[in-house]
């Protein structure tokens, strides 16, 4: 345990807080790069997702690639995206937004795709336009499905970041290849304890949003709706996805 | 190209040792999770106790975790152990929930008339759960498989040499064709291996088709397994 006191203690020292290699510069640089990247993530996959979740136009190719994104290497992707635009944070920044995508884009699919038709029907028989029904009915029901893919890509872009360290993206990770280059394994551990903290408390922080998040009407109806279904476990049937939701269920990072 | 045709051998002898380091987790984290999720199925419990735990390992980048794994373990730092458990604790991360999923899914009714014409807690078990929840086990090992392959790819910055040591020695050297070498080998070896064990499926569950299983619902999964 010896290991873990000296890793512990590196981190405990504010000389190596600050300065601009210091953990609290690169700490920042690891969120901004992680909230940029999902940020972008959201903007493109969010939008798409709503169109193929309410026609379902399309959910094959959705189906495909978040299966077929399990396989993609992600050190692949970052070594060769860096090759392409050069070491820093842009080409790294691509790769991330390339990788995180597919977890938001089947998280809102299956968000949307989960509302019973019945509901989607029932409004649209009050006069609801698409577009009202998308954004007034089906998001907020299938919100804490959403956030699980957003909560997928944060997870996924907050490793895959540590990892784009390795191509000159900063953050948290260039504490742990100083560490690798210079045989310093204290620098690695203490590195990698951090970046493991940093997940879980993005995780923890993400779960409590999609707790939260569930619908007042959605969360009443629950006890009613799941009458008469013999599962073992009827609490759960629409509970917020965990991190394995089926359509974005894959460890890739 | 031409890298790709020059180092066929280099390549070749990588997905030997890329199967090395995936193969063990993946058989692995299949037989640890068959009991674990048989317990978070059969206790109530310690359903939300075990999810939890298996919740927070999912959550750890894998990086991190092979780093970390030798001030744990006592492990050699460069060693091969350190990539196959750090793997083998993801795959049951992700296989648990398939397999309390599956085991949830078999009918009661079913369930009731095996032990009705005299099957024992055992004998039903290997019998008659763990059969009709077989399509949903293998819809997770499918899961887990591919990601494993996937993964085992990150090793290679830490110097556990794998297919992965191609995107570290292409990018090192500027060498494009070798990162791309790289990614075409990992994916068709995750989808040989899927591949697989969607035959194995075949086999083994004769009474039902195993593709259908990864995109059918709980409740569909229900209907399948009662039919």
């Amino acid at each position: 345990m010896n290991l873990f006191a000296d890793a512990f203690a590196w981190l405990l020292d504010p000389a190596n807080w600050d300065g601009p290699d210091g953990i609290g510069v690169l700490l920042l640089q690891h969120l901004l790069i992680t909230f940029g990247v999902v940020a972008i993530a959201c903007g493109i996959g969010i939008p798409l997702g709503m169109i193929v979740g309410h026609t379902g136009r399309g959910r094959e190719v959705v189906v495909a690639l978040s299966g077929g994104l399990r396989a993609l290497p992600s050190l692949g992707v970052l070594t060769l995206v860096a090759l392409w635009l050069g070491i820093g944070v842009a080409g790294p920044a691509v790769a991330l937004v390339v990788l995180a995508v597919p977890s938001v884009l089947a998280g809102t699919y299956s968000a949307i795709e989960s509302v019973d038709r019945r509901t989607v029907d029932a409004a649209r028989g009050m006069g609801m336009t698409e577009r009202q029904i998308i954004l007034g009915v089906e998001t907020p029901i299938g919100l804490p499905t959403l956030i699980g893919g957003v909560r997928s890509a944060v997870l996924q872009v907050v490793a895959t970041a540590t990892l784009a360290a390795y191509v000159g993206a900063g953050g948290l990770g260039g504490i742990l290849f100083l560490g690798l280059k210079t045989g310093d394994y204290t620098l690695m551990l203490a590195a990698s304890i951090l970046v493991i903290a940093l997940a879980l408390v993005l995780d923890g922080l993400f779960a409590i949003l999609q707790r939260i998040v569930v619908p007042a009407g959605v969360r009443a109806s629950r006890s009613g709706t799941t009458r008469g279904r013999p599962t073992r476990r009827p609490a759960t049937t629409g509970s917020p996805a965990p991190a394995g939701s089926s359509a974005t269920e894959g460890k890739h990072h | 190209m031409s890298w790709i045709v020059d180092n066929l051998d280099l390549i070749g002898e990588l997905a030997l040792v890329h199967l090395r380091l995936a193969v063990p987790p993946i058989v692995l984290a299949f037989v640890l999770s068959v009991p674990i999720g048989w317990v978070a199925w059969r206790y109530e419990w310690s359903r939300g106790v075990l999810l939890s735990v298996i919740g927070l390992i999912y959550a750890i980048p894998s990086l991190p975790l092979f780093v970390a794994l030798p001030a744990i373990l006592g492990t050699s730092r460069r060693s091969e152990l350190n990539v196959i458990i750090a793997l083998t604790l993801y795959g049951i991360a992700l296989m648990v929930r398939s397999v309390a999923d599956g085991f949830g899914g078999v009918d009661r009714d079913v369930r009731q008339a095996a032990t009705g014409v005299g099957y024992s807690g055992w004998g039903r078990f290997w019998q008659i759960d763990l059969p009709l929840a077989g399509p949903v086990l293998l819809a997770g090992l499918r899961v887990v498989a591919v990601s494993t392959v996937s993964l085992v790819t990150v090793g290679a910055v830490i110097g556990v040499q794998s297919l992965g040591s191609l995107f570290t020695d292409g990018f090192q050297r500027g060498i494009q064709a070798e990162i791309w070498a790289g990614i075409i080998a990992t994916m068709l070896l995750a989808f040989a291996i899927d591949g697989l064990l969607v035959v194995a499926g075949r086999l083994a569950m004769p009474w039902t088709r195993a593709g259908a299983a990864a995109s059918a619902t709980r409740s569909d999964e229900r209907e399948e397994a009662t039919a």
